[in-house]
Parts: C-alpha cells; sequence; structure tokens
C-alpha cells in the first residue's frame, strides 16, 4: 500500500527517529512511503490552547494536502485525535459544504501508527526484536479519544525478547496537556512528579508510547533526576529486527 | 444583577491557588487516597450494570431535551408544585434568591434555620446573607458542620471537608462546641456532632435544603443523602425551602428511575443512597406544614443561550469528573474558587460568573478525558473547556498579549512549509546558547516553567524531512 506519512511537526523537529522508525517499518512491511513536503501542523497547539480561528487554515491545508492518500499514517494518537474530533466540527463552522465533505472523505483514511498496523492491515506480529525491559505509558488520546484499548500492548507482546512490565496507573494523564505544561506549569509538575515514582517502580530501560509529545514530558522529568530510563516511539520498538545490530533501536 | 459563585469573582488565578495546595503533602496524600477509595468503590458498582452506557445516553438525552424545552417544564413545574400546596419563588440573581429566603425566615419568625448540604446556597452565600440579616444557618452535613465551625471551605462536591483529618475535626469540635474532653476517635467526634444536631432538629422550625432534581409533571422536590440529617431536616421543621437552579428540572417522576441509578454509583459508589427522599408540596399533619421552592437562575440562562457550552447544565453534581481528575488530584477543590470544584467547576464558575472573572480556570485541566468519560450525563466537559479556552482568548485578550503573538506568530509559520523549515533551522541556531551536551536545562520567560522540573533534548542536527529529502537525493540520485 502506499502509505502518506504525516509526520507531526513536533516528532519532524524534535524527534527525527520517530520518523525515522515508522518509515523502517512500514517499508519492511513491503509498503510504499509518501511523504508530503508541504505539510508542517495540525494545529491541535492553538486549537486547544483557544487560538480556534489560528487552526482553521491548518486544518483546510492537512485536508487539501493529504485528501488523496489512499491512507494516512500518523504516529501521534493527539494528533489523530485533534483531526478525527474537531475537523468535521471546525469544517462545518466554516459553512463551507465541500471542505466538510472533503473532511468527512478523508477521515476514514487517517490513522494512528498502531490502527494502521492493527486493524488496516490485521498484523500484531511485525516480526520486530527488542531485547530490553520496556514500560507501555497508555496516553490520554490513545485511550479516552482513539479507544486504542490494547491494541499497542498487542504488538509490543508480540516483540521477540522484549521484557514488557506493567505501568501503574497507566491510564493517568502525565501531565503534559501541550500548553497546560507551560500555563499551569506548578500543577503539571506535580503530575509528572507521580508518573515518574510509577515508572521508577517498574525498573524498566525504556519507556514507550504512542505519542513522542508525552515522552518528551516524562523522559524530561527523568532525564533531569538522572533515572536509569530511556525513551523510544512505539515504532522504535517494533521497527528492529533481529538482523539489525544490537542497538539498532 | 448580583452573580455570585461563591467567592469566585475576588478568587486568585488557578495557577496562585494552587500553589500552596502542592506543597501541602498531606492535603495531597489526603485526597489521592480518598479519591483512589471512591474510584474504585464506582468502578465496582458500575461493572455490575448491564445497561451503564445505555443509562449514561437516556440521562444525557432526558438532559438535552428539558434544557430545550426548560421554559416548558419550570412552568410545568410551578403548576404541580403550587397545586401540591407549595409556593414557586424566582430568582434572577445570588442577592434576589438570599433576600427571597431571608424574608421568608423573617415571616415564619424564625432565627435559626437548620440546613440540608447544598451546593447551591453555597453558590449564592446564603449563610452569610442570613447572618447579616440576624439569622443564624447551621449546617447538618457532618462534612458541611466541619467547616462551618472550623471557617473552612469546601473542597470536594460530595464530600467538602475531605481534607480535613480526624485530629483536625477533634480540635474544631473541642473549640467550637466547648468540649475541651472529646477525643479524635471518630465515634466519639459522630456522637458529638449527632448530640449537637438532634438539639438543632428538635427545636428549629426552618428547614432549607437544595434540590437533586425536580420532577416537572408531579412538581415533587427529590434529594438523596447519606447520613439522615437530610430527612431530618426535610420532615422535622414546620416550614420547608429549598432553593434549586432552574436546571434542576426533569419532565417526569419517572426519570427518577434513570437519574437514581446513576447518581449514587457515580457519586459514593453505592448502588443506592440510604436516604432517598422525594416529597409533593405539603400533607397536612405530616412533615412542614408550609414549602417554599426558590427557582434560581444566577447565569444559568446565560449558560443555555451558548449552544455549545449549554451541556454544562446537564450536570447532576454527582463528584466523579473530580475523582477521576489528575489536576483536581493535585490541588484538591480549594484551587477552583468556589464550591464547584474539579472539571466541572473549570466548566461551570467561568460561565456563571462571566469570564471577565476566573478566566483561568477553562486552562485547568490537561483535556485527559477522564472526566467525560466518567460523566453520568456525558457532558463532553474537554470540548466545553475548549470552547471556553476560545472565548477567553477572543474577547479577554489583547492582540499584544505576548502568548497572543506568539500564537499568531506560530500560525503564520505553520501556514508555509518554507517558513517552518526556516523555523526549523532558525531554531537550531537559536538555540546554541542554551544547550549543553545536547540537552537544554533552562529556557527564559514562559518556557522556563518547562525547563524548571524537566529538561528539553536539543533540536538535533537534522529534522525529519531533511533526512527525507536526503535519503531521496540518495536513492534518486535527483533533486526534489
Amino acid at each position: 500500500m502506499r502509505v502518506s506519512l504525516f509526520i507531526t511537526c513536533y516528532n519532524d523537529t524534535l524527534f527525527p527517529n520517530t520518523g525515522k522508525a515508522v518509515v523502517c517499518l512500514l517499508e519492511r512491511l513491503g509498503h510504499t512511503i509518501d511523504f508530503p513536503f508541504e505539510q508542517t501542523c495540525c494545529g491541535q497547539m492553538h486549537y486547544n490552547t483557544g487560538y480556534q480561528q489560528e487552526a482553521m487554515p491548518l486544518m483546510r491545508r492537512f485536508v487539501e494536502i493529504f485528501g488523496d492518500a489512499e491512507a494516512v499514517c500518523i504516529p501521534s494518537s493527539s494528533c489523530v485525535a485533534m483531526i478525527r474530533d474537531h475537523y468535521p466540527k471546525m469544517a462545518a463552522e466554516q459553512n463551507d459544504p465541500g471542505l466538510a465533505r472533503a473532511v468527512d472523505d478523508l477521515l476514514p483514511r487517517v490513522y494512528e501508527l498502531t490502527e494502521l498496523l492493527v486493524h488496516r492491515f490485521g498484523l500484531e506480529d511485525v516480526g520486530a526484536y527488542f531485547p530490553h525491559r520496556v514500560t507501555y505509558h497508555a496516553s490520554c488520546h490513545s485511550q479516552r479519544s482513539l479507544h486504542l484499548g490494547d491494541v499497542p500492548l498487542r504488538l509490543l507482546r508480540h516483540v521477540r525478547g522484549i521484557d514488557l512490565v506493567d505501568l501503574p496507573n497507566i491510564d493517568r494523564c502525565c501531565g503534559f496537556g501541550g500548553t497546560f505544561a507551560i500555563k499551569m506549569g506548578d500543577v503539571s509538575a506535580a503530575m509528572l512528579a507521580d508518573k515518574m515514582k510509577d515508572v521508577e517502580a517498574t525498573q524498566a530501560e525504556v519507556i514507550t508510547a504512542v505519542d513522542t509529545s508525552c515522552l518528551m514530558h516524562i523522559f524530561g522529568g527523568l532525564h533531569r533526576q538522572h533515572a536509569q530510563v530511556r525513551m523510544a516511539h512505539i515504532a522504535e520498538i517494533l521497527a528492529p529486527t533481529e538482523s539489525d545490530a544490537p542497538e539498532a533501536a | 444583577m448580583t452573580i455570585r459563585v461563591g467567592e469566585s469573582a475576588t478568587a486568585p488565578s488557578f495557577q496562585k491557588a494552587a500553589l500552596p495546595l502542592l506543597q501541602d503533602a498531606q492535603l495531597r496524600h489526603n485526597i489521592g487516597h480518598a479519591t483512589d477509595v471512591i474510584q474504585r468503590k464506582r468502578a465496582q458498582v458500575v461493572a455490575e450494570t448491564t445497561d451503564w452506557q445505555n443509562l449514561r445516553t437516556a440521562a444525557s438525552a432526558i438532559k438535552a431535551h428539558t434544557l430545550r424545552h426548560l421554559d416548558h417544564y419550570l412552568l410545568q413545574f410551578e403548576k404541580a408544585c403550587t397545586a401540591a400546596g407549595g409556593h414557586v419563588h424566582w430568582a434572577s440573581d445570588a442577592d434576589e434568591a438570599n433576600q427571597i429566603i431571608a424574608e421568608l425566615v423573617r415571616h415564619y419568625r424564625s432565627d435559626e434555620v437548620i440546613k440540608i448540604k447544598t451546593m447551591t446556597t453555597d453558590e449564592t452565600g446564603l449563610n452569610e446573607a442570613l447572618e447579616h440579616a440576624g439569622i443564624q444557618p447551621v449546617e447538618t452535613d457532618l462534612g458541611e458542620l466541619i467547616l462551618q465551625l472550623g471557617h473552612e471551605k469546601p473542597s470536594h462536591i460530595v464530600g467538602p471537608s475531605l481534607h480535613i483529618n480526624r485530629q483536625q475535626v477533634g480540635a474544631i469540635f473541642r473549640e467550637q462546641m466547648h468540649q475541651p474532653a472529646l477525643s479524635d476517635e471518630p465515634e466519639e467526634l459522630t456522637n458529638a456532632a449527632r448530640r449537637y444536631l438532634r438539639e438543632k432538629f428538635l427545636s428549629v422550625k426552618v428547614g432549607i435544603s437544595g434540590a437533586n432534581f425536580l420532577a416537572a409533571d408531579t412538581g415533587s422536590v427529590c434529594i438523596v443523602e447519606s447520613e439522615g440529617n437530610g430527612r431530618m431536616c426535610l420532615t422535622m421543621p414546620d416550614v420547608l425551602i429549598s432553593l434549586a437552579g432552574i436546571e434542576k428540572i426533569i419532565p417526569t417522576f419517572r426519570d427518577l428511575g434513570v437519574f437514581l441509578q446513576l447518581l449514587p454509583r457515580s457519586a459514593t459508589g453505592e448502588r443506592m443512597n440510604p436516604y432517598n427522599s422525594v416529597w409533593t408540596g405539603v400533607r397536612p399533619g405530616d412533615g412542614p406544614q408550609h414549602f417554599h421552592v426558590v427557582l434560581l437562575d444566577n447565569g444559568r440562562t446565560r449558560i443555555l443561550a451558548d449552544h455549545e457550552a449549554r451541556q454544562t447544565l446537564q450536570c447532576i453534581r454527582c463528584g466523579a469528573c473530580l475523582n477521576t481528575c489528575p489536576v483536581y488530584r493535585q490541588t484538591s477543590g480549594l484551587a477552583y474558587g468556589s464550591g464547584y470544584s474539579g472539571p466541572i467547576g473549570a466548566i461551570v464558575t467561568p460561565q456563571l460568573l462571566g469570564l471577565q472573572h476566573a478566566q483561568s480556570l477553562p486552562y485547568a485541566s490537561s483535556l485527559c478525558g477522564a472526566c467525560y468519560e466518567v460523566c453520568p450525563v456525558k457532558i463532553n466537559i474537554p470540548e466545553v473547556l475548549i470552547h471556553l479556552r476560545g472565548r477567553v482568548v477572543r474577547e479577554q485578550k489583547s492582540a499584544l498579549d505576548p502568548e497572543a503573538l506568539a500564537m499568531k506568530t506560530a500560525a503564520a509559520i505553520f501556514t508555509s512549509h518554507r517558513r517552518f523549515e526556516a523555523a526549523q533551522r532558525l531554531g537550531r541556531l537559536g538555540q546554541v546558547p542554551f544547550v549543553s551536551k545536547g540537552w537544554v536545562r533552562s529556557l527564559p520567560g514562559m518556557l522556563g516553567n518547562w525547563t524548571r522540573v524537566r529538561d528539553l533534548r536539543a533540536l538535533p542536527k537534522q529534522t525529519f524531512r531533511e533526512w527525507w529529502r536526503e535519503r531521496g537525493k540518495a536513492e534518486r540520485g535527483h533533486n526534489d
């Protein structure tokens, strides 16, 4: 299948390894990646902070750029949630029936990475090898907006060599919340402290999630405290195989 | 119009109010423990129902329907209640409601009233108004009594004194009830409260309540509670006055069948409340002989007029959103400026009061969605929060506000991929003074809120798109 990659603005800028792993994984599974260079941002930060007018042109851009895609793959559940939960309403507010139709038409072809693998491709075993102790954080949007349930965990359980350990309070927010972490810095820090306690209790080497944004937050706190944990987007765990170098991830 | 929601008009911003609370380890421990226990109980009794999601859908539909036809159902309630011997009063704001109630109490020649736990009198500041009029209000819910005697603020919609431990309760009772020999043992404390309250139940002639539900077809009022103090207040005085927000209406008595399954499970993790009181007007020789209902607007019609936020009025005040909220869990309800706390408080207070006050509240959420998931009437709180944030930006923010400028600049960058790529390159250059060994440990201005407790990985040498472009060139041997 020809998969159009929406890498998301923050993965593009801050975490290119997430994108490289997605490319590596999907190509290994026999798919062709298309990366439209015109893409920028879905508008989530603006929309959720109250700058809804500023998010409108970003929605239009996304629909124009990906309108013809066979499938759009997004390695971020919160950006998928932005598109799925808010684009239809935003389009309706524009009084532009063509735009509203284009959004409705595009939405069923927009997938979060693990949705694409499990729901669209019917895969749970992607042939990955990752010999490390890993704990999985179920990000808020992945659970309560995309309703991914155990989809990411089903993929992780099939990874060879993985030592997957449950994260206590797996479904509790880490305190990131986009601009919340800045605007409500102290409350966010208190939420983060609880999350770090839970991560450290797992004695995992790696914390993973389907959202690099949450990981940036959790790992940012852990790094400050010199904790012996590193972060990896789920694609970075699903991409490497046994034939790769031991530290390919 | 004097729209009042507790003291939130003059309360500090959420950020400011949260700070001392975050530093109170005991408070955070108490709240964390209490909400964990309630959530576990809730999960159990919800799991044993076979039709929980259908109940939520039904409740949401009933409430949405009622709000669309609120004028009709309010008049129907007034007619039915009056026919059953009750008196209905209409109050457009807090002051009017307080004035009506104070005049009624004076009319019945009482200088004391006993009260059931009610959020609405907290909203209007009724106790202060009564005291001002020379009338002594006595709270009879144990939690509310503790707060009243200790001059404390409520930290939870359902368990208002959740943040006060029994040692603190002991100290308050010893001093305020003049019983220096009282210990901190729960049995002794509850017995002391019981003795104190019994005297009031037997002697005070006027009772004041809120309402959980008003059934329009029969004119009935429903209150659920756990301690039996409510039943005392509803049955023993000669006069009963109920203050209810206009959104408490449900079309029919039958609809209670839906709500009385949802409310106790969501609020206290019980299948049924220990005390369920429903009364209709007055009955000669049985219970209060004079019954008054005060229907309160106080900003509710303003919420009703906002199509996107109207669902706020569906709330049945169960507190489930507080218990599950990771923000509430850190601060308790004391940071929200009124008795309406947690996610629901964050949307109710700024709307009732007007956005010029309480404009930090819509931002007191990470939008994690846990509140929406547990809400028994399916209020999409994150959606309303985002809507209110939009209103704060449009109605309150100056175009020169640093945040507004930053957001507009970012939007301009994102509308062109060339500008975006230029910004990526610029960021790499601009970060140099802040980077040490691949990490940013301190940033200026607002961004310093991030680096106070978190490191930030420095921007990598190559963005994803630069890598992709380079890879394409290498593979295809030509330019994009």
